[in-house]
């Protein structure tokens, strides 16, 4: 076997990982914005859950919050990436659409991901809810606005400003949560390609070196994004 | 009907209760010599010397910005790459060089350092002036005045961030069984490659956690009124 330099290892030639490389980083991205997405939904849900007046949803909100915030992410990805999935794959099957139909990695580790992510999202959109002035929904009220309108067109565009910084702290998380994705195999993100090429080339520190790097540039580009978003979102605000 | 239960209970449970004791050590061991290096990494983090800051900074931004798991297999692959081909091969050290557990508590250390770290740093910036500039008026050196008065009090202030801490490191020791350390989680996975079991190890570990973090939650809290007595009295 001829001997390729570092150099040429990571680049995108024959004997390079770098194609590799790009796809994996792809990938974890499109992990971690679907997981984000559905997490957002679900942390939607809880903070209804848990603002409501029923009893029994405020029950469960709690019991989803307090026990998934209880239990590392790992264990409890295994559980719902190895339930979830036998969980789908029958109910797709009791409604006819027969034991042809397989639920594939992505879409059981993004749901298990997401639901793990809601947990954490409830409390932060939670408390961005609670501290949009009530006054403002009695306004939206008393003008005559339906339920839907005075979510989307007064209490939205208000709590996101309060929950943005829990959200960017979300964000920059998922990110990294999406690494453990490594764990359940058949997928290849970042740090299955980086593994796979440092097993392969023996190069161990070199490239998980290389996937270090590229998560760390998934952060510090996310936190410059952030940046931004949060200047954008407190414009018309006073400077404290 | 009850046979998963009795599996559960008799078979699985026994297996999970005994590498508690494992789960704990890497959490003892992480959280000690993490915090023991978070709190020069804070203090460099607020030096005004910029050979002290940049570099703290540049450790706390590296550790924060990569995940834990990457962080993990680069020193146990890493290391392990690079230690055989010298003097360590041979020493007294080397039997616990092959072991993943010290792996596993170098890198949850080095990981924590940099977040409570981070924490401490916000707490000392967070102590009122006042109190700085009464114990130099009073003549006290800078030496004793980090001492007594920038570091317990610091230490006060970010007691409530640092259980939060403690709790994330507690679960994140269970990264360790991707490198074959036999802790709760591992061991669960153990029995479940074993055993064809997928779910009751798992649940079995799951009640574990729930049970060690609740245990971990009420003693933390009864140190967080302990070091802060203005607390007690509401």
């Amino acid at each position: 076997m001829e001997t390729a330099s570092l150099w040429e290892l990571v680049g995108f030639g024959p004997l390079g990982w770098g194609g590799q490389f790009a796809r994996g980083l792809l990938l974890t991205l499109e992990i971690a914005v679907a997981s984000y997405a559905l997490g957002f939904g679900f942390g939607l849900l809880g903070a209804w859950a848990k603002l409501g007046r029923r009893r029994w949803l405020r029950l469960l909100g709690e019991t989803y919050t307090v026990v998934v915030r209880a239990l590392p992410e790992l264990l409890l990805l295994l559980v719902l990436y190895y339930t979830g999935t036998a969980a789908l794959t029958g109910l797709l099957e009791a409604v006819g659409l027969g034991p042809g139909i397989e639920i594939s990695p992505f879409a059981a580790a993004v749901t298990a991901l997401g639901f793990i992510l809601g947990a954490y999202m409830t409390e932060v959109l939670r408390g961005a809810i609670l501290a949009v002035p009530p006054g403002q929904m009695e306004a939206a009220k008393a003008l005559g606005l339906h339920r839907g309108h005075a979510f989307r067109l007064v209490l939205l565009p208000q709590m996101l400003r309060y929950a943005l910084p829990g959200l960017s702290n979300l964000w920059l998380n998922i990110t990294k949560d999406a690494a453990l994705v490594a764990v359940l195999g058949g997928m290849s993100e970042l740090l299955s390609t980086g593994k796979n090429a440092a097993g392969y080339t023996k190069h161990y520190l070199f490239f998980f070196g290389v996937t270090a790097g590229l998560f760390l540039a998934i952060t510090l580009v996310s936190m410059v994004g952030l940046g931004l978003l949060e200047r954008r979102l407190a414009r018309g605000l006073r400077r404290a | 009907m009850l046979d998963w239960l009795s599996f559960l209970v008799f078979a699985v449970m026994p297996g999970l209760l005994a590498a508690v004791p494992v789960t704990l050590a890497l959490t003892g061991a992480a959280g000690a010599i993490g915090n023991a290096l978070a709190v020069p990494l804070a203090l460099a983090r607020v030096s005004r010397n910029p050979l002290l800051r940049l570099p703290a900074y540049l450790y706390i931004t590296l550790l924060r910005g990569t995940p834990l798991l990457v962080q993990i297999y680069l020193i146990y692959y890493g290391i392990g790459q690079l230690l055989p081909g010298t003097w360590v091969r041979h020493s007294f050290l080397w039997p616990y060089l092959r072991d993943g557990f010290w792996y596993a508590v170098f890198a949850l250390s080095l990981n924590t350092a940099a977040y409570s770290g981070e924490i401490l740093r916000a707490a000392i910036q967070a102590v009122p002036r006042g109190e700085i500039e009464a114990a130099r008026s009073l003549g006290l050196p800078d030496r004793l005045i980090l001492r007594f008065v920038t570091l317990p009090r610091a230490l006060g202030i970010c007691l409530p961030a640092m259980s939060g801490e403690c709790i994330l490191l507690l679960k994140s020791t269970s990264l360790a069984s991707t490198i074959t350390v036999m802790d709760v989680l591992g061991r669960a996975q153990y029995i479940r490659t074993q055993s064809l079991h997928t779910y009751e190890p798992l649940l079995g570990a799951a009640l574990i956690y729930i049970a060690l973090v609740f245990i971990l939650t009420r003693i933390l809290n009864r140190l967080e009124r302990h070091f802060r007595p203005e607390l007690r009295a509401a």
